[in-house]
Parts: C-alpha cells; sequence; structure tokens
C-alpha cells in the first residue's frame, strides 16, 4: 500500500501543453513569422513614407520615422492578440470540449497546477511569437538599441495582462458565444485607439486618458522605448508594475473561476 | 479495513440534493458498482470518490484518507475512466498514454514498457502511433481504461464504462474488465444498465434518487426482492384490461387450490409481468386470458429495480 507520493507541479501540466506545440509549432512559427512581414510591409513601408513625406520624422512620432514608431506598438498588439486567442477557445475546450483540464483534475495535479501550467504555456507561446517579430522588426531595420532584446518580454508581459483576466472569464462561460464581440469591441478598439497607429495626445483628452488604462498602451510605450532606445527612463517601471498587477490580478481570479469549474 | 468507506455522503447543488446520506464500504480486490437510472446521484457520488469533488456532508475515507485534506495522494492511488472520455484526439495513442503518466511524475522509462503492455492489454498495439480522432468509441474507451491504469492504481473508478457502445465493443470492454478482476483490481463502477452489473459486480447498491434502495450481490439482490422467474405476457389490447384478468385469474378458486400462483402484478405501458416461482403452471392457466404473446424468463436485477421504485431503469 505504500508508495511515493506524487508530488504535484505545474511542471508537470506545461509538458501535455508543450506536446502538443510539438504537433504544430512549424506552422505557428509560420504564422508569427509572415503576420509581421505582412503588416510591417503594407503599413510600416507603404502607408509610411506616405506618413514621413507630410510629419516628415517630426516632434509628434517622437523624431522617429514612422515604421520605426509603428513595429514595437504592433510588436505589443500581436501579443496581446496571440493572447487573446490562446485564452479563448483552448481555455473553454479544456473544460467542455477536449476535456483536457478534467483530466488533470482526476490525476494528482491540483487546479493551480492546471492553470498556472497553461498560463506558463501561453507565456511561451507569446514570448516566442514576440522573438520572431522582433527578428521581423530587425529585418526591416527598425530596431535601434540592443535595450530592444528585452521587448519580446514585455509583449509577452502585454499579452498575459489579457490573457489572465480572459482565461479568468471564460472559465464562467457555457458556450463561445461571447468570444467575437469580446474581440470585436473589446480587443479591437484597444488595437486602433492604445497608441499602435499612432501618439494618443492626437486624441481627444477623454479618449488619451481611456487609452492610459489599457494594458496594451502601457506595453506599446515599453516596447517603442525599448526598441527605439529613446526614453527609457523611470516611466517604464511604472509601465511595468501596471501590467504585472494586471496579471497578478487576473490569475487570482481566475484561479477562482478555475477551481469552481473544476470541482463544482 | 474497507478501501472506500461512507457514513451520511451526501452531496447537495443549491437546493437539489444529489446525493442524499448514502452509506457504503469497498473491500479490496472487490468489483462494487452503483447501479440506478440517470440522475440517481451516481456521478456525484464517483466524482466525490474521485477527489474532485468535495462532500456537502457527512464522511469519505479513501485508502484511510480524508479526500477534502488529502486529495492529490489518494487520487495518487486511483484510476479514472470518466463517462465522457477525455482523450487528447490529435496526440497519439501511446502519447495519450505517456502524458498522462507524466502527470503521476512517472519517469520515461518506466512508461515505455507499460505504455507498450497496457496497449497489448487492451488490444490496440497496432495502433499506437495513430491519432486518436479516427478511432471507433470503442476503441477510444478501450484507450481510456489503458490510461486509468497507467499509475498502476489501487482502485480503477469507471463511470458508466460502456455507455454509448454497441454490443459487440461493449463485450470487449467487459472481458477487459473481467480479466482486470481476476488479477485483483478493485473496482468501482457506476452503471444503468442491469445487465452490466450482474456480469461485472461482485456486490452493487441500488440507487434511486439520491438514495441507496438495497444493497448487495446480485443473486441476493434478486432473491431478495424478486421471484425465481417472470411470465411476460403481451397484449394488441389495453394492458390495464389484461392486467384486471390477470389478477381475476389469481384469485380464482382453481388458482388458489393450487397455492399462491405469484407474488405481484407489475404493469408495464406493453405489457404485464408476473413474479412467479411456478412460471410453467402459470403459463398453462393463461389460457383463460386473452394475450397475444407469453414469455417465461429469469429474474434480473431489471426486475429488482422495478420493484424497488415502481419504475424501469433506462427510460
Amino acid at each position: 500500500m505504500a508508495r511515493a507520493a506524487v508530488v504535484p507541479s505545474t511542471r508537470l501540466a506545461v509538458e501535455y501543453w508543450l506536446l502538443t506545440y510539438r504537433r504544430n509549432w512549424k506552422g505557428s512559427i509560420l504564422t508569427s513569422f509572415l503576420s509581421p512581414v505582412l503588416f510591417l510591409a503594407a503599413m510600416g513601408l507603404g502607408l509610411g513614407s506616405l506618413v514621413d513625406a507630410e510629419v516628415g520624422s517630426g516632434r509628434d512620432l517622437g523624431g522617429l520615422d514612422y515604421l520605426d514608431f509603428l513595429a514595437p506598438g504592433l510588436l505589443a498588439s500581436n501579443a496581446m492578440m496571440l493572447a487573446v486567442n490562446e485564452s479563448t477557445y483552448p481555455v473553454l475546450g479544456g473544460f467542455k470540449w477536449y476535456r483536457t483540464y478534467m483530466a488533470m483534475a482526476a490525476s494528482p495535479l491540483r487546479g493551480r497546477d492546471i492553470l498556472l501550467g497553461h498560463f506558463a504555456y501561453m507565456a511561451f507561446r507569446v514570448t516566442l511569437a514576440s522573438f520572431v517579430f522582433l527578428g521581423v522588426m530587425a529585418a526591416f531595420g527598425s530596431v535601434s538599441s540592443p535595450l530592444a532584446v528585452l521587448a519580446p518580454f514585455c509583449a509577452a508581459l502585454c499579452g498575459m495582462a489579457f490573457a489572465t483576466p480572459t482565461a479568468a472569464f471564460v472559465a464562467t462561460r457555457i458556450n463561445a458565444d461571447n468570444f467575437s464581440t469580446y474581440t470585436r469591441f473589446v480587443i479591437m478598439p484597444m488595437f486602433l485607439f492604445s497608441g499602435i497607429f499612432y501618439p494618443v495626445s492626437q486624441l481627444p483628452i477623454v479618449l488619451e486618458q481611456l487609452a492610459w488604462l489599457t494594458p496594451v498602451w502601457h506595453g506599446v510605450r515599453l516596447c517603442r522605448a525599448l526598441s527605439t532606445g529613446s526614453g527609457v527612463n523611470w516611466e517604464l517601471a511604472g509601465h511595468l508594475a501596471y501590467l504585472v498587477a494586471l496579471i497578478l490580478a487576473g490569475t487570482l481570479v481566475a484561479s477562482r473561476t478555475f477551481t469552481k469549474r473544476l470541482y463544482e | 479495513m474497507s478501501l472506500i468507506a461512507a457514513w451520511g455522503l451526501t452531496k447537495r447543488f443549491g437546493d437539489f440534493t444529489a446525493v442524499d446520506g448514502i452509506n457504503f464500504e469497498v473491500e479490496r480486490g472487490e468489483v462494487f458498482g452503483f447501479l440506478g437510472p440517470n440522475g440517481a446521484g451516481k456521478s456525484s457520488t464517483m466524482r466525490m470518490i474521485g477527489c474532485v469533488s468535495d462532500p456537502t456532508g457527512g464522511a469519505l475515507r479513501i485508502l484511510g484518507m480524508d479526500p477534502s485534506r488529502e486529495g492529490t495522494k489518494i487520487r495518487s492511488s486511483l484510476g479514472v475512466v470518466p463517462q465522457q472520455d477525455n482523450l487528447d484526439e490529435e496526440l497519439s495513442v501511446a502519447e495519450n498514454l505517456y502524458v498522462y503518466g507524466r502527470y503521476f511524475d512517472l519517469p520515461r522509462a518506466v512508461l515505455r514498457p507499460r505504455i507498450s503492455e497496457l496497449l497489448e492489454f487492451v488490444q490496440l498495439s497496432e495502433r499506437a502511433d495513430d491519432h486518436v480522432e479516427p478511432l471507433s468509441g470503442g476503441m477510444k474507451r478501450r484507450i481510456t481504461i489503458a490510461r486509468a491504469l497507467i499509475s498502476e492504481p489501487e482502485v480503477l473508478l469507471l463511470d458508466e464504462p460502456t455507455t454509448g457502445l454497441d454490443p459487440q465493443a461493449r463485450h470487449v470492454v467487459w472481458e477487459r474488465l473481467w480479466t482486470l478482476k481476476r488479477q485483483g483490481v478493485t473496482q468501482v463502477l457506476t452503471t444503468h444498465y442491469m445487465d452490466e452489473a450482474e456480469q461485472l459486480c461482485d456486490r452493487l447498491v441500488v440507487m434511486d434518487r439520491g438514495k441507496i434502495v438495497a444493497e448487495g450481490s446480485p443473486r441476493q439482490l434478486i432473491e431478495r426482492y424478486s421471484t425465481r422467474e417472470v411470465v411476460e405476457v403481451r397484449t394488441h389490447g389495453q394492458v390495464t384490461v389484461m392486467a384486471e384478468a390477470l389478477r381475476r385469474l389469481g384469485e380464482s378458486p382453481k388458482a388458489q387450490a393450487r397455492e399462491e400462483l405469484y407474488e405481484r402484478v407489475e404493469e408495464l405501458p406493453d405489457r404485464v409481468l408476473l413474479y412467479t416461482d411456478q412460471g410453467e403452471r402459470l403459463v398453462a392457466l393463461l389460457g383463460e386470458v386473452e394475450h397475444e404473446s407469453v414469455l417465461v424468463r429469469r429474474s434480473t436485477l431489471e426486475d429488482v429495480f422495478l420493484h424497488l421504485t415502481g419504475r424501469s431503469l433506462v427510460d
């Protein structure tokens, strides 16, 4: 009867996700590569040449070329989009369609292992995709500081600031009915109004202040400072703190909603 | 000491009481069943035994431990076959077993030979590298059983192990579970199939509306709650009319002379059941009552359930 008790750990849950990732990593890397290539070519080079001709690397863009201004913003928003994808359907699927979480819950793994294991995998995915993004940015010549190697980690923090509360919410859902509404009316406006395509100072003051509240604005500010090397100052610590606080809050709420769903 | 013991075990969801103060004990090496219709509280009980649902009341001990405090430790010794398959359909058969073994922190060196042994046991060795998705329901169920055995559990929990399978696939699963039983693996299963309970269980409890209404071996239950034989009489006409005629037959002087002809009459929508210990003699007297066809069979757990609850197991 005496047997060595299994010491459950988050690491064991992560292994599952990595095994599934091994099945489709090629396609996933290719997508992570193509998406920035298309965006930077169309917006950065295409639209950018027009903007640079009109505005002329003016003070509005902090003395940056449009491409250099835009690329780090897209790095952060790309992380947001990927993190939202990873924390909606796969999370509901874990409870409902594939029942991955339920299979784990029957094993020695604890609720927190199941939750943190999936979060760790999401962070890994987003970090990896962000490094690919940074590589493409470098190829377009829009990386001008060695600090840029830190930018993918900040992008990942930005992504997880979305993934953790999103997963917390998804764990309370019976079906995927609200997901497209969420993407269209919560995520999309943030993509458009959070200082990715233009400085938020161009917006009316109310919208500008709203933009400050969005996690993606903080992510964009971090990535832009690190990739260009300009504006690296104490302000960045505030952005980091804001994102980390959101991640902690999201994880806390998610651990409640996950526990309720898994062990009801 | 019992492997699993419950006293007054209760599970409530809001105002609804799914499990209403049940007592049971499971001994090492036996196959113990929960028989009852859908909604009887079997799965809720199973989830509490599986340590994924805390009891609302009463006490539960599994391997001498308290599930609300030592769930992880208990789950290390359990193998679970859930009602709904939750295999990863995009992974291969062997990968499914591998990744599940990793949840128990078993090293690759241990898992490799064990996976091939288990796939051989469930007769799926040739499928080891196939994706799970296109496989049949019966195969998936066998993979889930193999997966549950990966940690060499002390108790195997099976929630409706053959629900949704075709008859042939069911027999393959039963045969595997039989083999495990001969090897001494303790099994706890739920089912709403009386033939499954009769085939597999050493001992079982009959559940209805969250309560245990009877307990014993299949043979004991039939002896206690039913007669040796059942005469099933069908009619083209109205069942109630025929049932009335059959009751009068039992009360007729001719029948009285031969002692008690039958113990009970049960009316079903399409037939009447007569519970008796002398089926052939009863059939001989049926000529006096208009009927379509008649059949004499031995009593089953279905009859036990009907007697105890007045309802059928499978609607």
